[in-house]
């Protein structure tokens, strides 16, 4: 029956984990590498066999739209860094996302989640969910009263980000877990600025992670990925749509049939399946390449993150730095409880401006003069990245609906890579206004 | 095709068992014997209805090779395989008990499982009666409570590694063929 002889049991640490959980040299070949299983399908042993892999009576892969051995080793090593009972990638962050919705909630459901958001999150929770008759209210993170206050009996799910857009806003996880716990509502926590190298909401109490895995996991601008997972703690009993039967399942049960893998298995068995939001076998390679290092980089990058916060605070063409790790952040008490080991590399900061026009045209400026930073619209690569959102992609918006959406026209974003700190120094110093 | 000699942590993910009870009652090693020595497995509490738990964790170790027999008063039947009202009727030896009762009932199945000479008992996932666990291990029985026998199979023979689940397995070995 191939099972393991005995061992001792031991606990591995999390580097460890980051190179080898959820791969296991093969018995045939032995590759010490992760295999690329690039094949859209699976031979079947016989017809019954294939009749039990549809049923869910025995696991197997049928069909990479649903399972692939690749993918499962990027799945069970995030899980195992996040100290989740399991994962299920998707096609990217949005992707991750858009199925846990889908998977926990239905028609006439509501969800409470924090105003400081990625914009793109925004516009799915507020515009495509309102398609399927999902309700969103959003409040201040960090008041825990406005989370109570939009709580209603047809609240599903509550939602937010480790380390929040743009101002780098820190969730209270312990907190809004706990008053979610109180009334029987799972806390989601996108930790894609953070990754489980910095911070394991799930340690905290929050019972579903998404990740965009685009971004630091897997680390070098290569792939488009996503992933969500579960704690397995959440008692879904009582949570009609992981609980009741599903017509689309043949009325399976899953929290019943599955217990504390029925979210994912509903997920993967029928979310991803009929949304065919499926990671590719190849990205999966390439995003566990990325996890292979992650700590390291998180560490690194971090540490950069801090040192060219401190740099910006004390330059006199700054206006203000919006970094948790530093002590003028009004959450850095936060980020010293949750993200111990650093406060993320991303962070914004505004440049002294008079005007909004002025303000919009010394941050175009600002841009141009740069010879490290790339100047794109994404965040965790290695090397380090530049926007500004005034003049890319909130370019259509006046100044006043700039600062409604908490971007000021002068704000810059930088997402701090692996290049010599002092080398990113110089760069900044080089291309800010000397005043 | 196994995940090999690795090391396996110990799970203390999804338990209400203290770390104590989880010691004595969810021990790796225990497990992975159980499931690799185990031949005949007794469920009861079957059920006949196919999209119960039990039923999914009959039919999944039968697939997997095991003899499974139900008990269960109120079916002749079960999975294809004659069913019995109690562990005493069962006429062939019981390696392993595998329980989907209420917590209630538990001391008295373990106590029948003492008589019948069974070798092991396991009380599902979210099913614990200390009692009836303590009964069992007194008289020389391995007992694993709060588990489920489809999951740790799964965990040991790399079909829950493939639905993207943690199975806390780490070894750099390669795995075996067997």
């Amino acid at each position: 029956m191939g099972l393991t002889k005995e061992t001792d049991p031991h606990r591995f640490g999390f580097e460890t984990r980051m190179v080898h959980a959820g791969h296991i040299p093969d018995a045939v070949t032995g590759a010490r590498a992760v295999p690329i299983y690039q094949t859209t399908s699976f031979v079947f042993e016989d017809p019954e066999q294939a009749a039990q892999l549809f049923e869910l009576k025995r696991y197997g892969d049928i069909y990479t739209r649903i399972s692939n051995p690749t993918t499962a080793v990027f799945e069970e090593r995030i899980a195992s860094l996040e100290g989740a009972t399991g994962a299920v990638a998707t096609a990217s962050g949005m992707a991750a996302q858009l199925v846990t919705f889908l998977t926990l909630l239905q028609a006439g459901d509501e969800i409470v989640a924090s105003s400081q958001l990625y914009g793109g999150s925004i516009t799915q929770l507020v515009h495509t969910l309102r398609k399927f008759s999902i309700g969103v209210r959003f409040v201040d993170p960090s008041n825990l009263d406005e989370w109570e206050a939009a709580l209603t009996p047809k609240t599903r799910a509550l939602y937010g980000e480790t380390i929040g857009n743009p101002r780098g806003a820190i969730l209270d996880i312990e907190r809004v877990a706990a008053l979610g716990a109180s009334r029987g509502i799972p806390l989601i926590v996108d930790s894609t600025m953070a990754t489980p190298a910095l911070c394991r909401p799930m340690e905290h109490g929050a019972t579903l992670v998404v990740h965009s895995a685009t971004k630091f996991i897997g680390g070098h601008g290569t792939a488009i990925g996503g992933v969500l997972l579960d704690s397995g703690k959440f008692d879904f009993s009582r949570y009609p749509t992981i609980a009741a039967p599903s017509p689309a399942y043949h009325d399976l049960r899953f929290y019943d049939t599955f217990g504390h893998y029925g979210f994912l298995m509903k997920a993967r068995a029928e979310t991803v399946r009929d949304t065919g939001a499926c990671l590719s076998p190849f990205n999966a390679f390439l995003l566990i390449q990325g996890l292979e290092t992650l700590s390291l980089r998180m560490e690194r990058q971090s540490a950069s993150a801090l040192s060219v916060a401190r740099f910006l605070e004390g330059h006199p063409a700054v206006e203000w730095v919006a970094f948790a790790g530093l002590p003028s952040h009004p959450d850095h008490a936060l980020a010293a409880k949750y993200l111990p080991k650093g406060a993320g590399a991303v962070f914004s900061f505004g440049l002294k401006a008079g005007s909004g026009e002025e303000a919009r045209a010394a941050g175009k400026k600002f841009i141009e003069g740069l010879q490290l930073f790339s100047h794109l619209a994404n965040i965790g690569d290695v090397r380090s990245l530049v926007i500004h959102p005034a003049s890319t992609t909130h370019q259509q918006l006046s100044a006043e609906e700039l600062s409604k959406g908490g971007v000021s026209p002068g704000l810059i974003r930088l997402s701090i890579g692996l290049e010599n700190v002092e080398d990113l120094l110089w760069d900044l110093d080089q291309a800010l206004p000397a005043r | 095709m196994g995940p090999g000699p690795g090391a396996a942590c110990a799970i203390t993910l999804n338990s209400s068992l203290t770390p104590e009870q989880q010691r004595l009652y969810q021990d790796p090693l225990v497990i992975q014997r159980l499931l690799r020595e185990a031949r005949t497995i007794a469920i009861v509490g079957l059920s006949t209805d196919s999209q119960r738990a039990s039923w999914c964790v009959g039919s999944y170790l039968k697939g997997a090779g095991y003899r499974v027999i139900p008990v269960n008063p109120k079916a002749k039947k079960i999975l294809g395989e004659t069913c019995y009202p109690d562990l005493a009727s069962i006429p062939v030896p019981v390696d392993l008990v595998d329980v989907f009762r209420p917590a209630a009932d538990c001391l008295e199945v373990a106590r029948q499982a003492v008589a019948i000479g069974a070798k092991a008992l396991w009380l599902q996932l979210r099913l614990s009666n200390i009692e009836a666990a303590e009964f069992a291990a007194s008289h020389g029985l391995a007992v694993v409570i709060d588990r489920c026998v489809k999951m740790e199979h799964g965990r040991y023979s790399g079909g829950l590694h493939s639905a993207g689940m943690n199975t806390e397995i780490i070894s750099a070995r390669k795995a075996s063929l067997r």
